[in-house]
């Protein structure tokens, strides 16, 4: 089971992941390892067995759809990198053309 | 007996006795942290001026009439919880400034029971790692010998309670990552049944199987911890709506006609000789209290490695889409625009260990690989967690070594990652199947903590500490404690 190259770039890519060449390089061979070591479990005979996503027995917790005291703007804004006039400011999402 | 050598329920004596103000304590633990510090770097970040604060206010509730386990009690908490005004970087360069507008539940659960915080212990990079050499900020040392890991990821937790810097602390666990690093340094660590303690402002690892636990001197103090958060947390929709028994009461020294369970997979391969012998005579000595021992199986224990890789990376690689330079947290600064923001940021924000999984989870969740790897791990999960129901339907307990080793040397499995996932061998499918579990110590090899796992039912922490507390009692491995060279 081999990850190449090509392949970590594309999931890089997907992940928002910035790599260098090294990096590539270096988690194409450790995650190849990995992956090979992995493929035990395809040894295990799981017919019929239901996959578990999560442990706990509740689901769709809910609570009443009532306003309740939240983070000032100026806290919750207060990490952001760039602000202006009580907004996060960022790139432009869509072309100028 | 000096100050920082105390024990939580030792020090709660002396500050209802009037025998010790919370502010007197605080400055012995703030003075014991400056002299090991600079050997051991448990700490990312010591809150002197609150800690002092929050000293004096307990000083003065203890004097308006109110009493508490931990009222004026000097904690550390690993840095992967978020407290309101003070920096928490979750061992990353990705969040360097980050500074939370709030404060994890159980650090809210922690302030109203007037425990005083000493600052935040050191952890691999969002909790990622086996050994606290994944964090963006230096390794920490192991207090029994300073070129060997404390274990992780809360290693800096685990290093900071050995080395007397706290009188105890919380971490988090994900594979192991209290127990483990409570085993290397010596000290009892517990990882709760998921959702008994909440996990509101706990930076993710990995969701379904995160909890945060007490790493602390003995388990008496861990009770007292326990008791302090644990419980339901409308604002954790994972949290468990069940009352919070007294454990405490649980502590009653007795393990007779108690039906004990070793899982002959967990003696893993690769099992240190020191270790298995130490654990085996931990049984006897439980069964010389009138414990009876059985023979159990967990058959897929050697999945549980695998499987655990690729569920949490599938996670982590979720849970870390949030960190992109836009809301909190390092955000590159040269990028031209919006994609190249969130990719320059996260590659130069992380490490080598968080970004591998980001990728390995990735992939594990692309069409093609769904199937045959995430949910193929998932229906392992759920053989693991039954392999566990039906060892602990015929056992009170289980017995198991916590570590394959003893602490490894620094930089000796750092460049290989898969020798670095085998120090999880033994705690890993506890994550898995949700339940809970406590490692205390139970031997040394040369000069080389050695813990015992204790495992159980799912909410049945109560039964964990019974045992863990009977056998400690019995014993005196949790009074050996490190000899570190001090600044003077």
């Amino acid at each position: 089971m081999t990850l190449s190259e090509e392949q970590v770039r594309r999931i890089a890519d997907l992940a928002k992941l910035a790599l260098t060449d090294d990096e590539v390089q270096r988690y194409a061979h450790q995650l190849s390892s990995v992956l090979a070591w992995a493929e035990a479990l395809q040894r295990v005979d799981t017919d019929g067995i239901p996959p578990t996503a999560q442990v706990q027995t509740q689901c769709n917790v809910t609570r009443p759809d009532e306003v309740r005291p939240s983070l000032p703007i100026d806290e919750a804004l207060a990490n952001a990198p760039h602000r202006s006039d009580g907004h996060i400011r960022v790139h432009p999402i869509l072309d100028q053309s | 007996m000096e100050l920082h050598a105390l024990t939580i329920h030792q020090a709660a004596a002396m500050l209802r006795a009037g025998s010790l103000s919370s502010l007197e304590l605080t400055q012995a633990l703030l003075q014991r942290i400056d002299k090991v510090q600079p050997a051991v770097h448990a700490y990312l970040c010591v809150t002197a001026e609150r800690a002092l604060d929050d000293a004096r206010a307990a000083d003065r509730r203890r004097a308006a009439g109110e009493d508490g386990p931990l009222l004026g009690i000097p904690l550390a908490l690993n840095d992967l919880l978020c407290t309101r005004g003070v920096p928490t970087t979750a061992g990353s360069r990705l969040l360097q400034d980050f500074v939370p507008p709030y404060n994890a539940t159980v650090i809210d659960r922690l302030s109203r029971a007037g425990a005083v915080l000493l600052g935040k212990t050191n952890t691999d990079e969002f909790g990622m790692g086996s050994s606290t050499e994944n964090s963006a900020y230096g390794a920490t040392r192991n207090p029994w010998d300073l070129s060997r890991v404390p274990g992780g990821a809360s290693g800096g937790s685990a290093a900071a309670v050995a080395a007397d810097a706290c009188l105890g602390a919380l971490g988090s666990d994900t594979g192991g990552s209290v127990r483990q690093p409570a085993a290397m340094c010596g000290v009892a660590g517990l990882k709760p049944t998921y959702g008994r303690v909440s996990r509101y402002g706990l930076v993710a690892c990995a969701s379904s199987l995160d909890q945060v636990g007490p790493i602390v001197k003995d388990v008496t103090d861990c009770a007292l911890l326990l008791q302090a958060i644990a419980g339901h947390d409308p604002q954790d929709a994972t949290s468990a709506d069940l009352p919070v028994p007294d454990y405490t009461a649980a502590l009653t020294g007795s393990v007779a006609g108690m039906r004990l369970g070793l899982p002959r997979e967990l003696f893993v391969k690769g099992l240190q000789a020191e270790v298995e012998a130490a654990v085996r005579e931990a049984a006897r000595t439980l069964e010389s209290m009138g414990a009876e021992l059985v023979d159990v199986s967990l058959p897929h224990t050697e999945y549980a490695p695998p499987s655990f890789l690729l569920i949490s990376s599938a996670e982590a690689s979720a849970g870390l889409a949030r960190f992109d330079g836009v809301r909190y947290g390092y955000a590159a600064p040269d990028a031209p625009d919006l994609w190249s923001t969130y990719s320059l940021t996260r590659g130069r924000g992380l490490g080598d260990e968080a970004k591998r999984r980001i990728v390995l989870g990735t992939y594990t969740l692309s069409a093609g690989c769904y199937d045959a790897r995430y949910l193929k791990a998932q229906r392992v999960r759920t053989l693991i967690r039954q392999d566990f129901d039906r060892a602990l339907s015929q056992c009170d307990a289980l017995i198991a070594p916590t570590t394959p080793t003893t602490a490894f040397r620094i930089g000796e499995r750092s460049a290989d990652p898969l020798a670095m996932y085998l120090a999880d061998d033994c705690t890993l499918s506890l994550n898995l199947a949700g339940l809970c579990g406590i490692s205390i110590p139970c031997g040394q090899a040369g000069s080389l903590p050695i813990g015992l796992q204790v495992l159980g039912r799912a909410y049945d922490e109560s039964t964990i500490l019974r045992v863990a507390h009977a056998y400690e009692q019995a014993t005196e491995w949790h009074l050996q404690c490190p000899h570190m060279p001090v600044r003077g």
